[in-house]
């Protein structure tokens, strides 16, 4: 018991004096419910968060270099944020909690939305949860937003990110799931583009290969490392666009809402537009 | 605070508990006593030491006729039925039988004597830690606990058993409580696994959970006798930490074992009856397995009186 201790105040004071002081008191002061141990109702700890912060702060500033566009249209209180999905490893909800924390006044934590199967890796289990990352089930969202917090939201789910290269910044099919929440809530959503991280890994799917394994999916790439476990140092650039409100029954028919969520889809798909024709290069 | 109904001319002034005997039975006793009117009578096959003169001890199995004679006369207020059995270590059949048969039989003898009042003592591991649980369940969420814990399902059937009993008895208001794990002085698996002289846990897994000091559950069970208040409340304390916090806090050894190999030994513990902890309870220090209370805060006008850390430290309690 002593030497865990030891070894973890060693690492916490090591990750204090490389984030910057007025971050950190930033992260206190940050609005989302803390018991009498510092634990919110879903496990985020703010000084068990300090080390993912210390990383997606490399991450953020030296590796993707993100550029962040607008991300002052994310208003305060309740939010859905709501992205493309891309690269075959989820960096591209990296670079989004990255602005959110290094790029927005006041510092605001993104809690995104982690695969129910992830609760049976040992480690990942509650590593997540302290750096605020929840399981994705609607109670869980709807509660947090009824909290004022931020969600993230991928719709384009596995098939997104786990597209080929052929079919780069191409959207997918996305769930009406997140617009039903967003009704029920009366959160603003708000759309993000973000360009860059398809080429992170570009990979091909050998389907029939994934389908004797019984894996999702069964990515290669034709260079280094040959499997999507690093991604290539890509320059990210994300796009915010402006919250966008939206009105109506939440227990409408999937027509009435798959037209809501296609206005959320088509703002996306524009901002892409917008962004790879102002892209000059891929890594810089 | 109660109404007593005159039926075939008899008062209605007692209050009957099963399990009585036990540590919650006791402290509930000692808090009726003091602070509700009515005769208290216990139900509990075992002895009990230090009762107050005025509490009536019948010592019988819930299941026999004897059990069932003291609803005759008709002036029964409530009856609280705590007497389950939760000892792992019986076996499967007269876990089943003790029960579900002995539920059963009460509630058959609360429909027959008109009985106004019944709560039911259930628990809120009935939902069963999963890891697809949503991270506060509701008490509308199915009862699941019973898909990798068979020796669970008699007492889902018991929740279930209330719950039709609920719906069919009109006459009568039936409440059922769902306490997450009460810590304190009682012998139940959360207290005993907190008060292990080195704790082992599962490499990898630090879930959160909720606890509930036992006098926090008495008080619960209270304010379920009001008149006026039935159906099926989740019964939470002060709020959720995670386990290592409360290992932290009680200042335990801790020993993180991989999940491989704590069910392998605990299987072997167990087959050798030297553990009180059945296999699959190792999901609860694995898996989440949360409750909402907002229906019992706002319905029963429950809120629990301990901090966290008064709830925790609770398991030293004499």
């Amino acid at each position: 018991m002593g030497a865990t201790d030891w070894l973890k105040s060693r690492v916490q004071a090591w990750v204090d004096s490389k984030l910057d002081p007025s971050f950190r008191a930033k992260l206190k002061a940050l609005p989302t419910r803390q018991n009498e141990y510092g634990y919110d109702p879903f496990g985020f700890h703010r000084d068990e968060a300090k080390i993912a912060a210390l990383v997606t702060s490399f991450l953020y500033k030296s590796y993707f270099r993100v550029e962040a566009h607008g991300v002052a249209n994310v208003p305060a209180g309740r939010v859905l944020l709501v992205s493309n999905h891309s690269g075959q490893l989820p960096f591209d909800g990296v670079g989004i909690g990255g602005a959110l924390l290094f790029d927005h006044d006041p510092p605001r934590i993104v809690r995104a939305m982690v695969e129910r199967y992830v609760q049976t890796v040992p480690f990942a289990s509650y590593l997540f949860a302290r750096w605020g990352q929840i399981t994705g089930t609607p109670e869980n969202c709807r509660r947090l937003l009824e909290d004022e917090e931020a969600i993230l939201v991928f719709p384009e789910g596995a098939k997104g990110i786990s597209k080929p290269f052929t079919q780069r910044y191409q959207l997918q099919e996305f769930g009406n799931g997140f617009l039903r929440l967003a009704l029920e809530t009366g959160a603003p959503i708000v759309p993000i583009a973000v360009v860059g991280a398809e080429e992170q890994a570009p990979a091909v799917n050998l389907k029939p290969l994934a389908r004797i394994l019984g894996a999702p999916a069964f990515p290669v790439m034709p260079l280094p490392p040959f499997f999507p476990i690093l991604p290539y140092p890509t320059k990210y650039r994300i796009y915010f666009g402006e919250p966008l409100r939206f009105e109506g029954d939440p227990d409408e028919d999937d027509e009435v809402i798959a037209d809501k969520v296609h206005v959320v889809r088509n703002h996306i798909q524009s901002m892409l537009r917008v962004g790879l024709k102002e892209r000059r290069h891929i890594f810089w | 605070m109660s109404t007593k109904r005159r039926a075939a001319g008899a008062v209605r002034d007692k209050i009957i508990i099963t399990g009585i005997a036990g540590r919650l039975g006791r402290l509930l006793a000692r808090r009726l006593h003091r602070d509700v009117e009515g005769r208290i009578i216990g139900i509990d096959r075992r002895d009990f030491p230090g009762r107050p003169r005025d509490i009536e001890h019948v010592k019988v199995d819930l299941r026999s006729k004897k059990a069932r004679d003291i609803f005759r006369a008709e002036d029964v207020r409530a009856l609280i039925h705590m007497g389950l059995m939760h000892d792992p270590r019986m076996t499967a059949a007269e876990h089943h039988s003790w029960n579900v048969q002995g539920t059963a039989r009460l509630l058959d003898a609360c429909a027959s004597y008109g009985v106004p009042k019944v709560i039911v003592l259930s628990s809120a591991n009935v939902y069963g830690p999963r890891p697809d649980n949503a991270q506060f369940l509701g008490e509308d969420a199915p009862l699941n606990a019973g898909l990798h814990f068979p020796a669970i399902r008699d007492l889902i059937e018991v929740d279930m058993l209330a719950s039709s009993f609920f719906w069919k008895q009109q006459s009568c208001e039936t409440v059922i409580l769902r306490p997450v794990h009460i810590l304190g002085g009682v012998r139940n698996a959360p207290s005993n696994y907190l008060r292990l002289p080195w704790v082992p846990t599962l490499l990898g897994f630090d879930p959160m959970v909720q606890a509930i000091h036992e006098l926090d559950v008495v008080d619960a069970i209270v304010c379920a006798l009001t008149t006026g208040v039935r159906g099926i409340f989740n019964v939470v304390g002060p709020g959720e930490v995670p386990l290592s916090t409360i290992l932290r806090e009680l200042e335990k050894p801790t020993v993180p074992i991989p999940h491989p190999l704590a069910r392998a030994v605990l299987t072997t513990l167990w087959r050798g009856k030297l553990t009180s902890f059945p296999v699959p309870e190792l999901d609860h220090i694995r898996y989440v397995c949360m409750v909402d209370g907002t229906r019992a805060r706002e319905q029963l006008g429950f809120k629990p009186r301990y901090t966290l850390k008064e709830t925790i430290r609770a398991v030293n309690n004499a």
